[in-house]
Protein backbone atom coordinates (compact mmCIF):
# COMPACT_ATOMS: atom_id res chain seq x y z
CA UNK A 1 0.00 0.00 0.00
CA UNK A 2 1.40 3.11 -0.78
CA UNK A 3 1.92 5.83 1.97
CA UNK A 4 -1.10 8.76 0.54
CA UNK A 5 -3.67 5.31 0.55
CA UNK A 6 -2.66 4.59 3.75
CA UNK A 7 -3.36 7.90 4.79
CA UNK A 8 -6.75 7.80 3.28
CA UNK A 9 -7.97 4.59 4.96
CA UNK A 10 -6.14 5.90 8.33
CA UNK A 11 -8.78 8.83 8.44
CA UNK A 12 -11.53 6.51 6.99
CA UNK A 13 -11.35 4.85 10.47
CA UNK A 14 -9.87 7.47 12.31
CA UNK A 15 -6.78 5.70 12.80
CA UNK A 16 -8.15 2.78 13.84
CA UNK A 17 -4.96 0.22 12.81
CA UNK A 18 -6.88 -3.07 14.53
CA UNK A 19 -10.36 -3.46 15.70
CA UNK A 20 -14.20 -2.83 14.68
CA UNK A 21 -16.27 -0.09 13.22
CA UNK A 22 -19.93 -0.48 13.93
CA UNK A 23 -21.52 2.32 11.47
CA UNK A 24 -25.19 3.80 10.82
CA UNK A 25 -26.65 3.07 14.42
CA UNK A 26 -29.49 4.46 15.03
CA UNK A 27 -28.94 8.21 16.45
CA UNK A 28 -28.11 7.94 19.95
CA UNK A 29 -27.92 4.47 20.48
CA UNK A 30 -23.96 3.98 20.58
CA UNK A 31 -23.91 4.37 24.36
CA UNK A 32 -25.88 1.48 24.63
CA UNK A 33 -24.34 -0.56 22.03
CA UNK A 34 -20.82 0.31 23.79
CA UNK A 35 -22.72 -0.90 27.31
CA UNK A 36 -23.66 -4.30 25.39
CA UNK A 37 -20.39 -4.78 23.05
CA UNK A 38 -18.61 -3.89 26.71
CA UNK A 39 -15.01 -1.17 26.43
CA UNK A 40 -12.24 -2.92 25.32
CA UNK A 41 -10.03 -3.95 27.70
CA UNK A 42 -6.77 -2.94 25.86
CA UNK A 43 -7.69 -0.47 23.31
CA UNK A 44 -9.67 2.51 23.11
CA UNK A 45 -13.37 3.26 22.31
CA UNK A 46 -14.24 5.85 20.26
CA UNK A 47 -18.47 7.15 19.95
CA UNK A 48 -19.54 9.54 17.51
CA UNK A 49 -23.12 10.58 18.62
CA UNK A 50 -25.46 12.33 16.22
CA UNK A 51 -23.31 12.43 12.97
CA UNK A 52 -24.45 13.54 10.26
CA UNK A 53 -25.40 11.25 7.57
CA UNK A 54 -26.51 11.31 3.88
CA UNK A 55 -28.03 8.10 4.28
CA UNK A 56 -30.10 8.79 7.72
CA UNK A 57 -30.37 12.17 8.63
CA UNK A 58 -28.06 11.34 11.86
CA UNK A 59 -26.65 8.63 13.00
CA UNK A 60 -24.27 6.88 15.64
CA UNK A 61 -20.94 5.34 14.89
CA UNK A 62 -18.69 3.16 17.41
CA UNK A 63 -14.97 2.41 16.92
CA UNK A 64 -13.47 -0.41 19.01
CA UNK A 65 -9.71 -0.57 19.01
CA UNK A 66 -7.86 -4.23 19.05
CA UNK A 67 -11.50 -6.22 19.16
CA UNK A 68 -13.49 -8.10 16.90
CA UNK A 69 -16.53 -8.55 18.27
CA UNK A 70 -18.42 -12.13 17.49
CA UNK A 71 -20.82 -12.88 15.41
CA UNK A 72 -23.59 -13.60 17.62
CA UNK A 73 -22.75 -10.02 18.80
CA UNK A 74 -23.52 -8.61 15.17
CA UNK A 75 -26.94 -9.89 15.62
CA UNK A 76 -27.42 -8.18 18.95
CA UNK A 77 -26.27 -5.46 17.47
CA UNK A 78 -29.18 -4.99 15.13
CA UNK A 79 -31.31 -3.66 18.18
CA UNK A 80 -29.65 -0.39 18.21
CA UNK A 81 -29.68 0.09 14.70
CA UNK A 82 -31.56 -2.03 12.13
CA UNK A 83 -29.19 -0.54 9.32
CA UNK A 84 -26.05 -0.98 10.84
CA UNK A 85 -23.13 -2.26 9.48
CA UNK A 86 -19.97 -3.74 11.48
CA UNK A 87 -16.76 -3.53 9.73
CA UNK A 88 -13.22 -5.21 10.97
CA UNK A 89 -9.77 -3.52 10.70
CA UNK A 90 -6.52 -4.89 10.70
CA UNK A 91 -3.68 -3.11 9.95
CA UNK A 92 -5.93 -0.16 8.33
CA UNK A 93 -6.89 -2.63 6.33
CA UNK A 94 -11.02 -3.36 6.49
CA UNK A 95 -11.03 -7.48 5.89
CA UNK A 96 -14.95 -7.68 6.20
CA UNK A 97 -18.19 -6.13 6.23
CA UNK A 98 -20.87 -7.09 7.59
CA UNK A 99 -24.38 -5.86 7.40
CA UNK A 100 -26.34 -6.59 10.57
CA UNK A 101 -29.89 -8.15 9.97
CA UNK A 102 -32.50 -8.16 13.02
CA UNK A 103 -33.78 -11.95 13.94
CA UNK A 104 -37.83 -12.51 14.30
CA UNK A 105 -36.35 -13.20 18.46
CA UNK A 106 -34.13 -11.75 20.22
CA UNK A 107 -32.93 -14.20 23.40
CA UNK A 108 -30.93 -12.80 26.45
CA UNK A 109 -30.41 -9.46 25.33
CA UNK A 110 -33.21 -7.14 26.63
CA UNK A 111 -34.42 -6.47 29.94
CA UNK A 112 -38.34 -6.17 30.08
CA UNK A 113 -39.34 -2.75 31.53
CA UNK A 114 -42.61 -3.93 32.78
CA UNK A 115 -41.80 -4.18 36.82
CA UNK A 116 -44.40 -7.03 37.08
CA UNK A 117 -42.90 -9.08 34.17
CA UNK A 118 -41.94 -12.68 35.44
CA UNK A 119 -38.73 -12.08 33.98
CA UNK A 120 -37.83 -9.66 36.53
CA UNK A 121 -38.81 -11.85 39.79
CA UNK A 122 -37.98 -15.33 38.76
CA UNK A 123 -34.69 -16.87 37.05
CA UNK A 124 -36.59 -16.99 33.72
CA UNK A 125 -34.84 -15.81 31.01
CA UNK A 126 -36.09 -12.72 28.83
CA UNK A 127 -36.63 -13.27 25.30
CA UNK A 128 -38.30 -10.65 22.75
CA UNK A 129 -40.13 -10.88 19.55
CA UNK A 130 -40.14 -8.34 16.71
CA UNK A 131 -43.08 -6.76 16.01
CA UNK A 132 -41.89 -3.96 13.86
CA UNK A 133 -38.76 -3.06 12.01
CA UNK A 134 -37.03 0.69 11.74
CA UNK A 135 -38.21 1.91 14.08
CA UNK A 136 -37.52 -1.27 15.73
CA UNK A 137 -39.96 -2.63 18.21
CA UNK A 138 -40.30 -5.55 20.06
CA UNK A 139 -42.97 -7.55 22.23
CA UNK A 140 -41.83 -9.11 25.60
CA UNK A 141 -42.94 -12.87 24.96
CA UNK A 142 -44.02 -13.40 28.92
CA UNK A 143 -45.64 -10.35 29.79
CA UNK A 144 -46.51 -9.26 25.97
CA UNK A 145 -45.82 -5.64 27.00
CA UNK A 146 -44.06 -3.40 23.83
CA UNK A 147 -40.76 -1.56 23.81
CA UNK A 148 -39.46 0.92 21.24
CA UNK A 149 -35.56 1.32 20.69
CA UNK A 150 -35.44 3.99 23.12
CA UNK A 151 -36.86 2.17 26.09
CA UNK A 152 -34.28 -0.60 25.70
CA UNK A 153 -32.41 -1.25 28.69
CA UNK A 154 -29.66 -4.09 28.55
CA UNK A 155 -30.03 -7.32 30.85
CA UNK B 1 -70.61 -37.08 17.08
CA UNK B 2 -66.48 -37.39 15.89
CA UNK B 3 -67.71 -37.78 11.97
CA UNK B 4 -69.22 -34.99 12.16
CA UNK B 5 -66.59 -32.57 12.67
CA UNK B 6 -65.68 -30.20 9.82
CA UNK B 7 -62.33 -30.37 8.02
CA UNK B 8 -61.00 -26.97 9.92
CA UNK B 9 -62.35 -28.90 13.18
CA UNK B 10 -60.15 -31.44 12.89
CA UNK B 11 -57.49 -29.71 11.91
CA UNK B 12 -57.24 -27.31 14.62
CA UNK B 13 -57.61 -30.20 16.89
CA UNK B 14 -54.61 -31.98 15.77
CA UNK B 15 -52.43 -28.33 16.30
CA UNK B 16 -53.76 -27.96 19.73
CA UNK B 17 -53.13 -31.30 21.16
CA UNK B 18 -49.94 -31.31 23.13
CA UNK B 19 -49.83 -27.34 22.74
CA UNK B 20 -50.47 -24.80 25.42
CA UNK B 21 -53.34 -21.88 25.82
CA UNK B 22 -51.23 -18.51 27.02
CA UNK B 23 -52.95 -16.01 25.19
CA UNK B 24 -55.61 -15.16 22.77
CA UNK B 25 -52.80 -13.66 20.50
CA UNK B 26 -52.30 -17.13 19.62
CA UNK B 27 -54.78 -18.23 17.99
CA UNK B 28 -56.23 -16.51 14.44
CA UNK B 29 -59.52 -14.87 13.51
CA UNK B 30 -60.26 -18.06 11.77
CA UNK B 31 -59.12 -20.62 14.34
CA UNK B 32 -61.16 -18.41 16.86
CA UNK B 33 -64.14 -18.88 15.01
CA UNK B 34 -63.77 -22.85 14.61
CA UNK B 35 -62.76 -23.42 18.40
CA UNK B 36 -65.99 -21.86 19.56
CA UNK B 37 -67.45 -24.39 16.94
CA UNK B 38 -65.65 -27.35 18.70
CA UNK B 39 -66.87 -26.05 21.96
CA UNK B 40 -70.56 -25.77 20.90
CA UNK B 41 -70.10 -29.75 20.90
CA UNK B 42 -68.92 -30.22 24.14
CA UNK B 43 -72.05 -28.82 25.46
CA UNK B 44 -73.27 -32.58 25.28
CA UNK B 45 -69.96 -34.10 26.09
CA UNK B 46 -70.81 -35.93 29.31
CA UNK B 47 -68.40 -39.34 28.92
CA UNK B 48 -65.47 -39.46 31.23
CA UNK B 49 -63.31 -39.14 28.69
CA UNK B 50 -60.56 -37.88 30.71
CA UNK B 51 -60.78 -41.00 32.97
CA UNK B 52 -56.76 -41.58 34.35
CA UNK B 53 -55.83 -37.74 33.44
CA UNK B 54 -54.58 -35.79 35.94
CA UNK B 55 -55.17 -31.86 36.05
CA UNK B 56 -52.73 -29.94 37.79
CA UNK B 57 -53.98 -27.06 39.16
CA UNK B 58 -50.91 -24.15 40.73
CA UNK B 59 -52.60 -21.16 41.62
CA UNK B 60 -49.83 -18.65 43.09
CA UNK B 61 -52.59 -16.48 44.02
CA UNK B 62 -56.35 -17.28 44.84
CA UNK B 63 -59.32 -17.60 42.57
CA UNK B 64 -61.99 -19.43 43.80
CA UNK B 65 -64.53 -18.98 40.99
CA UNK B 66 -61.57 -20.22 38.13
CA UNK B 67 -60.22 -22.94 40.29
CA UNK B 68 -63.60 -24.26 40.47
CA UNK B 69 -64.65 -24.06 37.19
CA UNK B 70 -61.47 -26.06 36.30
CA UNK B 71 -61.87 -28.52 38.44
CA UNK B 72 -65.55 -28.99 37.45
CA UNK B 73 -64.51 -29.57 33.72
CA UNK B 74 -61.98 -32.54 35.03
CA UNK B 75 -64.24 -33.56 36.92
CA UNK B 76 -67.27 -34.09 34.55
CA UNK B 77 -64.85 -35.64 32.07
CA UNK B 78 -63.63 -38.40 34.82
CA UNK B 79 -60.63 -36.68 35.16
CA UNK B 80 -59.02 -35.81 38.79
CA UNK B 81 -57.54 -33.01 40.33
CA UNK B 82 -54.40 -31.82 42.14
CA UNK B 83 -52.96 -28.66 43.16
CA UNK B 84 -52.20 -25.74 45.53
CA UNK B 85 -54.50 -22.52 46.11
CA UNK B 86 -52.41 -20.72 47.89
CA UNK B 87 -48.93 -19.49 47.02
CA UNK B 88 -47.44 -19.35 50.87
CA UNK B 89 -47.83 -23.53 50.79
CA UNK B 90 -45.94 -24.27 48.13
CA UNK B 91 -42.60 -24.25 47.42
CA UNK B 92 -41.99 -20.62 45.53
CA UNK B 93 -42.66 -19.72 49.49
CA UNK B 94 -39.62 -20.94 49.90
CA UNK B 95 -37.61 -19.47 47.16
CA UNK B 96 -38.21 -22.26 44.42
CA UNK B 97 -38.04 -20.68 41.02
CA UNK B 98 -41.13 -21.26 39.01
CA UNK B 99 -39.51 -23.24 36.24
CA UNK B 100 -38.57 -25.69 38.73
CA UNK B 101 -41.97 -25.75 40.61
CA UNK B 102 -43.27 -26.96 37.15
CA UNK B 103 -40.72 -29.19 36.36
CA UNK B 104 -41.33 -31.27 39.30
CA UNK B 105 -45.58 -30.69 39.33
CA UNK B 106 -45.60 -32.00 35.75
CA UNK B 107 -44.17 -35.46 36.96
CA UNK B 108 -47.24 -35.45 39.14
CA UNK B 109 -49.83 -34.39 36.01
CA UNK B 110 -50.50 -34.83 32.70
CA UNK B 111 -52.04 -30.94 32.28
CA UNK B 112 -50.94 -28.14 34.17
CA UNK B 113 -53.57 -24.89 34.44
CA UNK B 114 -51.53 -21.87 36.63
CA UNK B 115 -52.76 -18.77 37.98
CA UNK B 116 -50.01 -16.28 39.23
CA UNK B 117 -49.67 -12.57 40.18
CA UNK B 118 -46.82 -12.07 37.72
CA UNK B 119 -47.11 -11.16 34.05
CA UNK B 120 -45.83 -13.50 31.58
CA UNK B 121 -45.67 -16.26 34.56
CA UNK B 122 -47.55 -18.59 31.68
CA UNK B 123 -44.99 -18.17 29.09
CA UNK B 124 -42.73 -19.23 31.44
CA UNK B 125 -44.63 -22.10 33.05
CA UNK B 126 -45.03 -23.19 29.57
CA UNK B 127 -41.34 -23.06 28.33
CA UNK B 128 -40.24 -25.13 31.48
CA UNK B 129 -43.23 -28.13 31.01
CA UNK B 130 -43.06 -30.35 28.71
CA UNK B 131 -46.75 -31.16 28.78
CA UNK B 132 -49.52 -28.50 27.90
CA UNK B 133 -49.89 -26.00 30.31
CA UNK B 134 -52.89 -23.16 30.24
CA UNK B 135 -52.69 -19.87 31.59
CA UNK B 136 -55.18 -19.09 34.06
CA UNK B 137 -54.58 -15.32 34.57
CA UNK B 138 -51.23 -14.24 34.51
CA UNK B 139 -51.24 -10.90 36.73
CA UNK B 140 -52.48 -7.84 34.44
CA UNK B 141 -51.75 -9.66 31.22
CA UNK B 142 -54.25 -12.81 29.84
CA UNK B 143 -56.76 -14.73 31.12
CA UNK B 144 -57.48 -16.54 27.77
CA UNK B 145 -59.54 -18.93 28.97
CA UNK B 146 -62.25 -15.83 30.64
CA UNK B 147 -61.85 -14.43 26.87
CA UNK B 148 -62.90 -17.54 25.27
CA UNK B 149 -65.42 -18.56 27.53
CA UNK B 150 -66.86 -14.42 26.38
CA UNK B 151 -66.73 -14.70 23.25
CA UNK B 152 -68.33 -18.24 23.62
CA UNK B 153 -71.66 -16.60 25.61
CA UNK B 154 -71.87 -14.22 22.46
CA UNK B 155 -71.96 -16.86 19.79
CA UNK B 156 -74.31 -19.30 21.78
CA UNK B 157 -76.80 -15.87 22.60
CA UNK B 158 -76.83 -14.37 19.42
CA UNK B 159 -75.59 -17.36 17.17
CA UNK B 160 -72.75 -16.00 15.83
CA UNK B 161 -69.75 -12.80 17.04
CA UNK B 162 -69.45 -11.25 13.04
CA UNK B 163 -71.03 -7.97 12.90
CA UNK B 164 -71.99 -7.39 16.32
CA UNK B 165 -71.51 -3.79 17.82
CA UNK B 166 -70.42 -4.23 21.24
CA UNK B 167 -69.70 -1.89 24.49
CA UNK B 168 -67.73 -1.91 27.28
CA UNK B 169 -68.25 0.08 30.11
CA UNK B 170 -66.61 0.88 33.66
CA UNK B 171 -63.46 0.31 34.16
CA UNK B 172 -61.40 -0.17 30.71
CA UNK B 173 -57.82 1.01 32.00
CA UNK B 174 -57.38 -1.57 34.69
CA UNK B 175 -59.91 -4.57 33.70
CA UNK B 176 -58.08 -7.44 32.23
CA UNK B 177 -60.93 -9.23 31.35
CA UNK B 178 -62.20 -6.30 29.20
CA UNK B 179 -58.62 -5.63 27.64
CA UNK B 180 -58.38 -9.34 26.19
CA UNK B 181 -62.02 -9.18 25.24
CA UNK B 182 -61.32 -5.99 23.29
CA UNK B 183 -58.47 -6.99 21.64
CA UNK B 184 -59.91 -10.32 20.79
CA UNK B 185 -63.36 -8.66 19.20
CA UNK B 186 -61.32 -6.22 16.95
CA UNK B 187 -58.78 -8.84 15.75
CA UNK B 188 -62.79 -10.49 14.82
CA UNK B 189 -63.53 -7.31 12.90
CA UNK B 190 -66.15 -6.35 15.85
CA UNK B 191 -67.23 -2.69 16.11
CA UNK B 192 -66.16 -1.72 19.75
CA UNK B 193 -67.79 1.53 21.79
CA UNK B 194 -65.58 2.11 25.05
CA UNK B 195 -67.90 3.89 27.86
CA UNK B 196 -65.72 5.04 30.57
CA UNK B 197 -64.80 8.27 32.88
CA UNK B 198 -62.03 10.22 31.78
CA UNK B 199 -59.80 8.76 34.85
CA UNK B 200 -60.49 5.04 33.64
CA UNK B 201 -59.88 5.14 30.10
CA UNK B 202 -58.23 2.16 27.73
CA UNK B 203 -54.67 3.30 28.16
CA UNK B 204 -52.15 3.81 25.27
CA UNK B 205 -50.47 0.33 25.16
CA UNK B 206 -54.26 -0.62 23.98
CA UNK B 207 -55.20 1.60 21.54
CA UNK B 208 -52.02 1.42 19.92
CA UNK B 209 -52.63 -2.41 19.81
CA UNK B 210 -56.10 -2.01 18.69
CA UNK B 211 -55.23 0.20 15.82
CA UNK B 212 -52.50 -2.57 14.99
CA UNK B 213 -55.35 -4.72 14.67
CA UNK B 214 -57.21 -2.18 12.43
CA UNK B 215 -60.06 -1.92 15.14
CA UNK B 216 -62.86 -0.16 14.71
CA UNK B 217 -63.99 1.21 17.93
CA UNK B 218 -65.08 4.78 19.68
CA UNK B 219 -64.82 6.05 22.94
CA UNK B 220 -67.81 8.15 25.05
CA UNK B 221 -68.20 9.27 28.71
CA UNK B 222 -72.09 9.28 27.89
CA UNK B 223 -73.66 5.49 28.12
CA UNK B 224 -77.40 6.38 27.60
CA UNK B 225 -76.20 7.78 24.30
CA UNK B 226 -75.08 4.66 23.46
CA UNK B 227 -76.89 1.94 24.41
CA UNK B 228 -79.66 1.87 21.80
CA UNK B 229 -76.66 1.01 19.20
CA UNK B 230 -75.55 -1.90 20.43
CA UNK B 231 -75.48 -5.64 20.38
CA UNK B 232 -73.68 -6.51 23.51
CA UNK B 233 -72.89 -4.45 26.67
CA UNK B 234 -70.40 -5.67 28.35
CA UNK B 235 -70.34 -4.23 32.25
CA UNK B 236 -66.66 -4.63 34.40
CA UNK B 237 -65.88 -3.73 37.94
CA UNK B 238 -64.47 -0.53 39.18
CA UNK B 239 -62.19 -2.20 41.89
CA UNK B 240 -61.74 0.21 44.69
CA UNK B 241 -58.31 -1.20 45.07
CA UNK B 242 -56.96 0.23 42.05
CA UNK B 243 -57.20 3.95 43.42
CA UNK B 244 -54.21 5.53 45.09
CA UNK B 245 -57.20 7.99 46.77
CA UNK B 246 -60.31 7.01 47.99
CA UNK B 247 -61.44 10.09 47.10
CA UNK B 248 -60.99 9.50 43.11
CA UNK B 249 -62.79 5.68 43.58
CA UNK B 250 -65.98 7.82 45.27
CA UNK B 251 -65.92 10.17 42.53
CA UNK B 252 -66.58 7.05 39.88
CA UNK B 253 -67.38 4.13 41.43
CA UNK B 254 -71.13 4.32 41.09
CA UNK B 255 -71.20 6.63 37.53
CA UNK B 256 -72.32 3.66 35.42
CA UNK B 257 -75.11 1.97 37.50
CA UNK B 258 -76.62 -0.44 34.80
CA UNK B 259 -80.56 -0.77 35.71
CA UNK B 260 -84.09 -1.74 34.20
CA UNK B 261 -84.21 2.01 32.98
CA UNK B 262 -80.45 1.75 31.70
CA UNK B 263 -81.05 -1.10 29.00
CA UNK B 264 -85.04 -0.14 28.28
CA UNK B 265 -84.02 1.69 25.14
CA UNK B 266 -82.19 -0.85 24.07
CA UNK B 267 -82.41 -3.67 20.48
CA UNK B 268 -84.46 -6.31 22.36
CA UNK B 269 -81.65 -8.96 21.42
CA UNK B 270 -79.36 -6.85 23.69
CA UNK B 271 -77.35 -9.16 26.25
CA UNK B 272 -75.69 -7.86 29.40
CA UNK B 273 -72.11 -9.64 30.16
CA UNK B 274 -69.78 -9.20 33.05
CA UNK B 275 -66.90 -10.77 34.44
CA UNK B 276 -68.16 -11.60 38.20
CA UNK B 277 -68.01 -10.55 40.70
CA UNK B 278 -70.35 -7.48 40.28
CA UNK B 279 -70.79 -4.67 43.36
CA UNK B 280 -72.94 -1.62 41.90
CA UNK B 281 -72.55 -1.82 38.25
CA UNK B 282 -75.89 -4.10 37.79
CA UNK B 283 -78.99 -3.88 39.46
CA UNK B 284 -80.43 -7.02 40.41
CA UNK B 285 -83.07 -6.03 38.74
CA UNK B 286 -82.13 -6.60 35.47
CA UNK B 287 -81.00 -10.43 36.71
CA UNK B 288 -84.24 -11.33 35.92
CA UNK B 289 -84.07 -10.03 32.12
CA UNK B 290 -83.99 -12.03 29.22
CA UNK B 291 -81.14 -9.69 28.39
CA UNK B 292 -78.80 -10.50 31.54
CA UNK B 293 -76.64 -13.06 30.16
CA UNK B 294 -74.17 -13.02 32.81
CA UNK B 295 -74.75 -15.59 35.36
CA UNK B 296 -74.31 -17.90 31.73
CA UNK B 297 -70.68 -17.26 31.52
CA UNK B 298 -70.02 -19.13 34.31
CA UNK B 299 -71.63 -22.18 33.04
CA UNK B 300 -69.85 -21.23 29.61
CA UNK B 301 -66.74 -21.37 31.44
CA UNK B 302 -66.71 -24.76 32.12
CA UNK B 303 -67.89 -25.98 28.67
CA UNK B 304 -65.10 -23.92 27.38
CA UNK B 305 -62.75 -25.46 29.82
CA UNK B 306 -63.77 -29.13 29.28
CA UNK B 307 -62.94 -28.25 25.63
CA UNK B 308 -59.77 -26.78 25.91
CA UNK B 309 -58.60 -29.79 28.44
CA UNK B 310 -59.92 -32.64 26.05
CA UNK B 311 -57.84 -30.88 23.07
CA UNK B 312 -54.99 -30.24 24.44
CA UNK B 313 -54.84 -33.72 25.70
CA UNK B 314 -55.18 -35.01 22.65
CA UNK B 315 -58.89 -36.56 23.55
CA UNK B 316 -61.76 -35.98 21.27
CA UNK B 317 -65.10 -37.28 21.71
ZN1 LIG C 1 -42.09 -8.73 30.17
Amino acid sequence: MTADRRATRQQRVASLRHGTVVDHLSPGMALKALEMLGVPSEGAALLGIHLTSEKMGRKDILKLENVEISAEQIEKLALFGPNASVVFIRDYEVVRKVQVELPDRIHGVLRCRNPSCITNHDRVPTYFDVTQRAPTMVRCAHCERRMGEHEFELL
Amino acid sequence: MTETWTDAERELANRMRGADIISVRQFTAPDLGTLLQIVERFETVTSPVLQGKVLGALFFEPSTRTRLSFESAMVRLGGGCIGFADAGISSAAKGESLPDTIRIVESYCDIIVIRHPREGAGRAAADAAEKPVINGGDGSNQHPTQTLLDLYTIRRRMGTVAGLRVGFVGDLKYGRAAHSLIEALAMLGNELVLVSPESLRLPPRQREDLDALGGVWSETPDLASVVPGLDVLYVTRIQRERFGDPLDYERVKDVYQVDEATIAPSRDGLIVMHPLPRVLEIHPSVDASPKAAYFEQAANGVTVRKTLLSLLLGVTP
